[in-house]
């Protein structure tokens, strides 16, 4: 639980660079397992950042803290300029309320690995439903809304299905579409293809490369996708122990890398393909 | 003693009478209870500890002591601190009271039968509380819990001749002022167990179709 920190606030660093998401010493343990240790990390407006690293290595940690599912035990964490978990009052931080962290967290999106779809909803009513609650649309705008967005992801055909009846790629896409119609800055993507058979990871990974040469949202993919990986991102960040082992473009951290870990890393899950 | 047919039929009516209070009481009593024992649950799940502790200790200390105590308690210590209600209003809050002691561990487990991913992607959409227990967590935790709660409602109704003895005359009530004005206790109470299986089995086949039709849901 951040506590108030008593420290002035210096400038907004994120402000004059542009960043959408930048994570200040943050660190988070559960229970002796350190699984933040003192993590900076800065992502640009618009970028597309994947993250990769061993399972356990506290990557998906990284999206849940900035979707407020973990609480960092320490440090601060920035969404276009605003603190997430603090908030400034006489140039000082002090621990942010509920209603202060909901306004940020409105910014951030987030997909899941196991789609977390609500089963006693259609399709259709998990997309419009959130619009329709948290940003105030009416039931025909939500329903129009909803089925633009699960025609996009080539779903124009099961509005009325519950996930039930629905395949894991296709939950997934109904998952992705529930997450846009939030029109979040920021998304965040944990692991999305991991939960599904082989043979559907290709149509959730054709809808994540659509969003991510079509849209200047801010993606932050946690992935064990090398290929996608490689392909889509615009800066890949190998993540191990707590700690950011290497960052940089693809072409480097998959052609040329510069750690041993990476080297070891990238050997391992290679050869497992 | 014969069964006599003739007397039986004469005292019908005040049984039926009391079976009227009964099935009164037990759907006063179990509509208390069910929306009692959901609040009960909420607030034990409260991350504030000042509300989820003393919760858990007033359902503990409630289910841990007789039905038959508490209604005394209420009915006859109750008006000594002011609180002088009917003998019936009275029933009824006693076994509400005493059976949202258990619907809440009813819902308890129901909650917590909803996985942790709904409450996550209730955050992740910016849910408000209150949408997300309304429209998420609820809405996949009751239809779990409905035939249980049933089963309850089938207990409650067999524990309302209890509430004689705070002077309720329900149909063991009337059965037993019945003996005790004809000294005839075979049709009294013969009777009042027949009526208590009238009500009882054809409840307790509706809760099991119930319970076979949520099962069958998607």
């Amino acid at each position: 639980m951040p506590v108030d920190l008593d420290v002035p606030v210096h400038p907004r660093m994120s402000e004059v660079e542009g960043s959408a998401v930048r994570f200040q010493q943050v660190t988070k343990s559960f229970g002796d397992l350190v699984v933040l240790d003192d993590l900076d990390l800065d992502v640009a407006a618009g970028e597309k950042l994947v993250i990769v690293g061993p399972s356990g290595s506290g990557k998906t940690t990284i999206l849940r803290v900035l979707m407020t599912l973990e609480r960092p035990d320490s440090g601060l964490v920035q969404v276009n300029g605003d603190y997430l978990y603090h908030e400034e009052r006489n140039g000082r931080l002090h621990a942010a309320s509920q209603r202060h962290i909901r306004q940020v967290r409105r910014r951030i999106g987030m997909v899941f690995q196991h789609f977390n779809l609500f089963p006693h909803m259609t399709a259709l009513e998990n997309v419009s439903f959130a619009p329709r609650k948290v940003l105030g649309l009416s039931r025909s705008e939500g329903v129009e809304k909803a089925k633009d967005l699960l025609s996009s992801v080539g779903l124009g055909d099961k509005f009325d299905e519950h996930p039930s009846r629905l395949s894991g790629g296709q939950k997934q896409r109904v998952a992705i579409a529930r997450a846009l119609a939030m029109e979040p800055e920021v998304m965040l993507f944990d692991e999305v293809t991991s939960a599904l058979d082989p043979e559907l990871v290709g149509e959730v990974l054709g809808v994540l490369r659509d969003l991510a040469e079509n849209t200047s949202m801010t993606m932050l993919l946690v992935t064990h996708e090398m290929g996608f990986a490689r392909e889509i991102g615009d800066r890949v960040v190998m993540f191990d122990e707590g700690h950011v082992v290497e960052a940089g473009p693809p072409e480097q951290i998959f052609a040329n890398p510069q750690e041993q870990r990476t080297r070891d890393f990238l050997h391992a899950v290679l050869d497992r393909k | 003693m014969t069964w006599d047919w003739e007397f039986a039929w004469r005292i019908m009516p005040r049984l039926l009478e009391g079976l009227v209070t009964t099935v009164q009481a037990t759907l006063l009593g179990i509509t208390l209870a069910m929306v009692l024992g959901l609040v009960l649950a909420m607030l034990r799940r409260s991350e504030v500890r000042a509300i989820s502790w003393p919760t858990a200790w007033v359902v503990e200390f409630i289910r841990s002591t007789p039905l038959l105590v508490q209604l005394y308690f209420l009915y006859f210590v109750g008006p000594t601190f002011g609180l002088t209600m009917g003998a019936l209003t009275t029933g009824v809050l006693g076994l509400g009271l005493h059976y949202a002691t258990y619907t809440s561990e009813v819902y308890r487990a129901g909650i917590e039968s909803v996985p942790r991913g709904q409450w996550e992607a209730s955050t992740a959409l910016n849910l408000s509380p209150v949408t997300t227990w309304g429209r998420v967590v609820l809405p996949q935790a009751i239809p779990v819990v409905i035939p249980a709660l049933g089963n309850y409602l089938i207990a409650m109704f067999k524990d309302v001749p209890l509430l004689a003895t705070i002077t309720v005359l329900d149909v063991l009530g009337e059965a037993r002022a019945v003996g005790a004005q004809s000294f005839r206790y075979l049709e009294p109470y013969t009777l009042a167990g027949l009526l208590f299986l009238a009500v009882s089995i054809p409840a307790s086949i509706l809760v099991r179709q119930l319970e076979v039709r949520l099962a069958r849901r998607p």
